[in-house]
């Protein structure tokens, strides 16, 4: 609650009748944002900073920490192919993003053309967004199947004799992207459905008059309409994507050969199996300063592309 | 020529939309079939979708072998008391950050938001080794206790909601003598309704569906949460799919009636977040 009190310190208000009456609306508003300051306190500026220190130690959650420098992050940077081998596949992963905000887009674009049965749809495509990560990854493991899955028997009835999925290494992220996609289409086809209904239907008919046909409205009305919620989702889903690895932990472990292991992965598995804190903290540092690098770039490039209103 | 336009326009949505449909739907009955079939069953070829015999005891098993309900009952425990007492807390600042004048409210606000970007990782070290000092491995303390002061995003949503109501209401109110904390439990609480249970709804879900919080922080099986009881399925039944399957779709069925009676809610709630945000 220090931030409180430095702020109480300001100057204001004029009349002094005023200024009574005023302070104990002041007392009501500190006591309404107590908790979640104290929250914000508790949980997470204080273990923020707590963070940094323990990147620079050496702890494994039962000694106390020993000071240790810059080592973690000389380590993460030069000497752990893992790291960067899980980095690139964390970056592999988000080729997903595209594919669903593309695809999120088409069926919101499907739904919003007076569509008979728009709420079944929207329910169909909605449902895997309500459902647990750990049972919906069970299902797509069983999907999977190398033998018996579902997809390879679709596939056996094209004549297409599918891979092993998840147990090649070549396909194994390929799946995960594809569950990926299939598990978040729902939730930003809800966010354009909206977006598209936002878009004033002036605009197309003034488009319409200057000969547009749809591709062009597409182009010039609607995709500009969109795009603020085109940029929300897009730094939305990389930040997510960036942290991605329940699932991965559950389907595949990060093989094989590693080649679904997720940098958030990696840096759960040295923070709670090696109970390396120490160097799950740097990991984890490096992480939060390049999400954090990537959405001012998003935010940055977004002035080209991002109409307001 | 326009009409006919319109006409193959809405052929080729329908069309699409039921691709879309059977590839979304196909492996949740997949999934149910599944669970519906003999051990031995899931490796005829080709597929049968409805299973000979219908074999409803693999439900019975899983019920009765794996503390599914037992799960159940203590994910409720450790997510209801937050989720009420955390709605109430991130309202009520919700409100005052909304309509009531302090000096330091705008920082605070924007400290609090910060929150919101930190991603989840650069905190979840720290606060188990904050957990782990006071003693709270092994307790539910780790999932409940954080969720009581409210939450960032709930404080930010509440606000831009309490914000779209008109403060005449608030000022007959305060003529007729109702103090701040009056006027948030007699007006805005009974106008908000609807966010409320959009966010409610989040919260139960969240925590529902949570797996990394009880992975980190429970290690005793009675005190498993559903999830946990559900993703200990793989090591136990290997690769007994029937076995899975029936956890998993009992595991589904609580979020998805909830989702039937509250879709509006979701609908709403969601698309106001991303208006906004």
């Amino acid at each position: 609650m220090i931030m409180t009190e430095v702020s109480e310190n300001r100057p204001v208000q004029p009349s002094r009748k005023a200024k009574r009456k005023f302070n104990k609306e002041y007392l009501w508003g500190y006591s309404f944002v107590a908790a979640p300051i104290l929250g914000f306190m508790l949980f997470a500026f204080i273990p923020i900073g707590y963070s940094v220190y323990v990147s620079f130690t050496k702890y494994d959650a039962f000694n106390p920490p020993t000071f240790n420098g810059a080592d973690n992050y000389a380590r993460l940077l030069l000497e752990d192919p893992l790291f960067w081998k899980s980095l690139v596949n964390t970056l592999y992963a988000a080729i997903g993003i595209p594919i669903g905000m593309a695809a999120a887009l088409a069926i919101a674009i499907a739904l919003n053309q007076r569509i008979v049965g728009i709420k079944f749809f929207r329910t169909v495509f909605f449902l895997p967004t309500i459902c647990s990560v750990v049972a919906l990854t069970l299902l797509w493991k069983w999907v999977f199947n190398a033998d018996y899955g579902l997809l390879n028997y679709l596939l056996g009835l094209i004549n297409v004799s599918g891979p092993a999925w998840l147990n090649d290494v070549r396909w194994a992220m390929p799946s995960m992207i594809i569950q990926g996609v299939w598990a978040g289409l729902g939730f930003h086809m809800i966010l354009y459905l909206a977006a598209l209904q936002g878009v004033p239907t002036t605009l197309y008919e003034a488009a319409e008059i200057d000969g547009a046909g749809s591709w062009k409205k597409f182009l010039y009305v609607t995709i500009p309409g969109i795009s603020p919620t085109t940029l929300f989702i897009l730094i939305t889903a990389v930040i997510a994507a960036l942290q991605d690895f329940v699932r991965f932990m559950i389907m595949t472990e990060g093989g094989p050969e590693y080649s679904t292991m997720t940098i958030v992965y990696y840096l759960f598995q040295n923070a709670f199996r090696y109970m390396d804190m120490g160097y799950a903290s740097a990991m984890a540092w490096i992480l939060g300063i390049l999400i954090m690098i990537i959405t001012l770039i998003n935010f940055w490039l977004s002035r080209r592309w991002v109409h307001y209103e | 020529m326009n009409n006919k336009e319109n006409k193959l326009g809405k052929l080729s949505a329908y069309a699409f939309l039921i691709i879309g449909t059977v590839f979304m739907l196909l492996p949740f009955l997949w999934m149910f079939s599944t669970s519906l079939k003999l051990e031995g069953k899931v490796f005829e070829y080709p597929i049968r979708w409805i299973p000979e015999p219908i074999e409803w005891s693999n439900y019975v098993t899983v019920l009765t072998e794996a503390p599914l309900f037992g799960g159940l009952m203590n994910t409720l425990i450790i997510i209801l008391p937050p989720m009420f007492v955390g709605l109430l807390t991130s309202a009520l600042a919700a409100y005052a950050f909304a309509k009531l004048r302090f000096p330091g409210r705008e920082f605070l606000f924007v400290a609090l938001l910060t929150t919101m970007m930190i991603p989840g990782v650069v905190t979840m070290i720290p606060t188990f080794i904050l957990f782990k000092t006071i003693g709270w491995l092994d307790s539910w303390k780790p999932l409940m206790i954080p969720g009581l002061f409210g939450s960032a995003a709930c404080v930010f949503f509440l606000r831009q909601y309490f914000r779209t109501i008109p403060s005449e209401l608030e000022d007959a109110a305060k003529i007729d003598g109702l103090n701040p904390f009056g006027v948030f439990i007699r007006i805005m609480l009974p106008l908000s309704k609807p966010a409320l249970a959009a966010q409610g709804i989040f919260g139960f879900l969240g925590g529902y569906n949570d797996f990394l919080g009880p992975l980190i922080y429970i290690n005793s099986p009675e005190k498993f949460t559903l999830q946990l009881v559900l993703a200990s399925f793989q090591g136990y039944y290997v690769s007994n799919w029937t076995l899975i399957m029936a956890g998993s779709v009992l595991a589904l069925i609580p979020t998805v009636i909830l989702f039937f009676f509250a879709q509006r809610y979701f609908v709403e709630g969601i698309t106001m977040t991303g208006l906004k945000g």
